[in-house]
């Protein structure tokens, strides 16, 4: 059979060959019988299929999580659940459609709710749905996902990215999605070559086997012909020589070609990210994002959950600097239960510091957990998505009211120092009058909020570009505002990493880039061939 | 004819009704949905809930069907119990509620 050459966008770097992995709750993935009967018994076996899945997995859990999934065996052992499906059954609905749209419905009722409690157990709705979705296709979504395969679906959730293991290979082909989408970050943040926006996945009825992604021009193989394959596997050895080259002055500091010390900080999710890192390759932590943390548990972390989370980070940087990023929920990372559903424009919405100044009962227990591991090391807060000077007063006095709280009861802690991301114009433009203890500056939402041209939008993308000179003068002007200041001035998104800008982000003064571990290696060499 | 003692259905006795205040935290949400249908399902007798003293009556044996009243916290609980072991059930679950579902 001919090998099938699709041309998608390049999300994440990269090359990857492996066995083809099909992720769809797509209707297509299942052969539909047209028969209600045997629709109807589908979906009563993938219902019981579910329910027995869970049960086994409550037996190795304990706590809190097999609370949670007791719940989730009730629903499903609960007929009123799938009520309404089996009646679009009888009416020729095929089962995956007609339980989806049942899920759907009551997805839809408790995000409504005007109860926090209930608006959460949403995620518990979404997590049913799609368990029983992927036993009625045939498909374990996270099960399948075995390391070193190539993921072909239209998109991925970042949830079902991070229950797979990258550590050994595999690559992603995505029907749909977007470079700057949150699973792009996420892989390029491991390292998995990914490409975007394939189109539709149609392999003339027969499923491939193998898949070539080449997440450095955007195209994806599938089948390929043993020639082709040889050169890629070529490419993939010349790669990986240039990239050992390249790990080798990755623990060494970084400096331009001219000798100018470039300060270069990991950009990370998790404490996870940093497992088997050597501290040696970078000058600190610039960004943690906590965003994770609320997204793994259900419902919102406790203080020392958050605590001991922040503490393990600060122990593996070892008395180097570690910023971490309070929540930036909102815009295209929505937590369940805590951002605000339906707004017309989430991206001009209540997101980052303007939620936790909304919600102050969620954003104590996180200032509260930072003041606590403030102790353990030399850690930074930032404030992400502030506007005007008045947000980052409203936190600071809430930072101090949380010191002196804990202070007050006894608890060992320390007050750490408060700066904002400059990710909105009228931030850059204005970034002197701001009373920071620093700025890093968020190149991804820096760029769209200036340029108007959405991140997750294929069709604006090529004006979504931080090398534009509107975007680099903020960048200057901040850089200049730091530097009058007296204070630091770092770039954590997307831009410190991208080679095609390092020489254009030097010349605007900027001497602090902070980049996901696997960027570091590429950021060091490309740093030392570039004169400031 | 048969004897309409043995053979009486749940129809055939007076509910009973009684209400509680939701104490604890949350509301009834999942962890307390649970226990509450788990605890009205040993029950033969027909058990129903409501937010309003007339109504609208939901199923307590059913998980998916509490989920929806989404009661809150201090909101007031009506029980409306139909079934030879009416009473048990009925002071049984009142227990329940004025516990706090056990969570404090």
């Amino acid at each position: 059979m001919a090998e099938i050459l699709l041309t998608g966008r390049a999300a994440s770097p990269g090359l990857a060959i492996g066995p083809v992995t099909l992720l769809t709750t797509a209707v297509a993935a299942r052969t539909q019988t047209g028969d209600p009967a045997q629709e109807k018994a589908a979906l009563q076996a993938a219902i019981g299929d579910a329910t027995a899945e869970l049960a086994e997995l409550v037996t190795t859990v304990a706590g809190e999580a097999a609370d949670i999934l007791e719940f989730q065996v009730a629903m499903l052992g609960d007929d009123a659940l799938a009520e309404g499906a089996y009646d679009a059954i009888e009416a020729g609905i095929p089962a995956d459609h007609a339980w989806r749209a049942a899920l759907e419905a009551e997805i839809a009722d408790y995000r409504a709710s005007d109860d926090e409690h209930f608006r959460a157990r949403s995620a518990d709705l979404v997590d049913i749905r799609d368990r029983v979705l992927s036993h009625l296709n045939g498909l374990d979504q996270a099960a399948t996902i075995t390391g070193g395969a190539i993921v072909a679906c239209d998109d991925i959730s970042p949830s079902a990215f991070l229950a797979a293991d990258w550590t050994r290979g595999g690559g992603l082909a995505l029907a749909a999605g977007s470079p700057s989408s949150h699973v792009a970050m996420l892989a390029r943040a491991r390292g998995a070559p990914m490409v975007v926006g394939l189109g539709p996945l149609s392999w003339g009825g027969r499923t491939p086997n193998v898949a070539l992604v080449d997440g450095d021009a955007g195209t994806v193989i599938l089948d390929p012909e043993p020639e082709t394959r040889r050169r890629f596997e070529q490419r993939m050895a010349e790669a990986t020589a240039a990239r050992a080259a390249a790990e080798a002055g990755r623990s060494k500091p970084a400096f331009t070609a001219d000798g100018q010390r470039i300060t270069v900080l990991l950009n990370i999710a998790a404490p996870e990210d940093l497992a088997g890192l050597d501290p040696a390759i970078c000058d600190g932590i610039g960004l943690v994002r906590t965003e994770f943390l609320f997204e793994a548990s259900h419902g919102l972390p406790d203080e020392s959950a958050q605590c001991e989370a922040y503490r393990r980070i600060l122990a593996w940087a070892d008395g180097r600097p570690v910023t971490i990023r309070t929540l930036d929920a909102g815009g295209d990372k929505p937590i369940a239960g805590l951002t605000i559903d339906n707004e017309s424009n989430p991206f001009l919405g209540v997101r980052g510091i303007r939620l936790s100044l909304a919600r102050p009962e969620v954003f104590r227990v996180q200032l509260r957990a930072l003041a606590r591991a403030a102790v353990h090391g030399a850690l930074k807060v930032m404030l992400p998505m502030v506007a005007v000077p008045a947000e980052l007063d409203a936190a600071a006095a809430r930072l101090d009211a949380e010191v002196a709280a804990l202070q007050a009861q006894g608890i060992a802690c320390a007050r750490p120092p408060l700066g904002i991301m400059v990710e909105i114009p009228a931030a850059a433009l204005r970034a002197e009058q701001f009373a920071a203890a620093f700025y890093s500056i968020g190149s991804n939402d820096l760029t769209q909020y200036t340029m108007a041209a959405g991140r997750d939008i294929g069709a604006v993308a090529d004006l979504n570009d931080t090398g534009n000179p509107a975007v680099l003068a903020l960048i200057a002007g901040t850089v200049e505002a730091g530097r009058a200041r007296g204070v630091e001035v770092s770039l954590c998104g997307d831009a410190a990493a991208d080679p095609r800008l390092t020489t254009a982000l030097l010349a605007t003064g900027l001497t602090t880039f902070s980049v996901a571990p696997v960027a570091v290696a590429q950021l060091k060499a490309t740093l030392a061939k570039v004169p400031r | 004819m048969h004897d309409a003692n043995v053979s009486r259905s749940a129809d055939s006795f007076v509910p009973l009704t009684a209400s509680a205040v939701l104490v604890n935290p949350v509301g009834l949400h999942a962890r307390p949905s649970v226990k509450l249908t788990q605890l009205a399902k040993s029950f033969a007798a027909k058990i129903e809930i409501a937010l309003d003293a007339d109504g609208p009556w939901t199923d307590a044996k059913s998980p998916v069907k509490v989920m929806r009243v989404k009661a809150p916290q201090g909101a007031t609980l009506h029980f409306r119990v139909t079934g030879a072991d009416g009473e048990t059930a009925l002071a049984t679950l009142l227990a329940l509620v004025h516990d706090g579902f056990g969570e404090t």
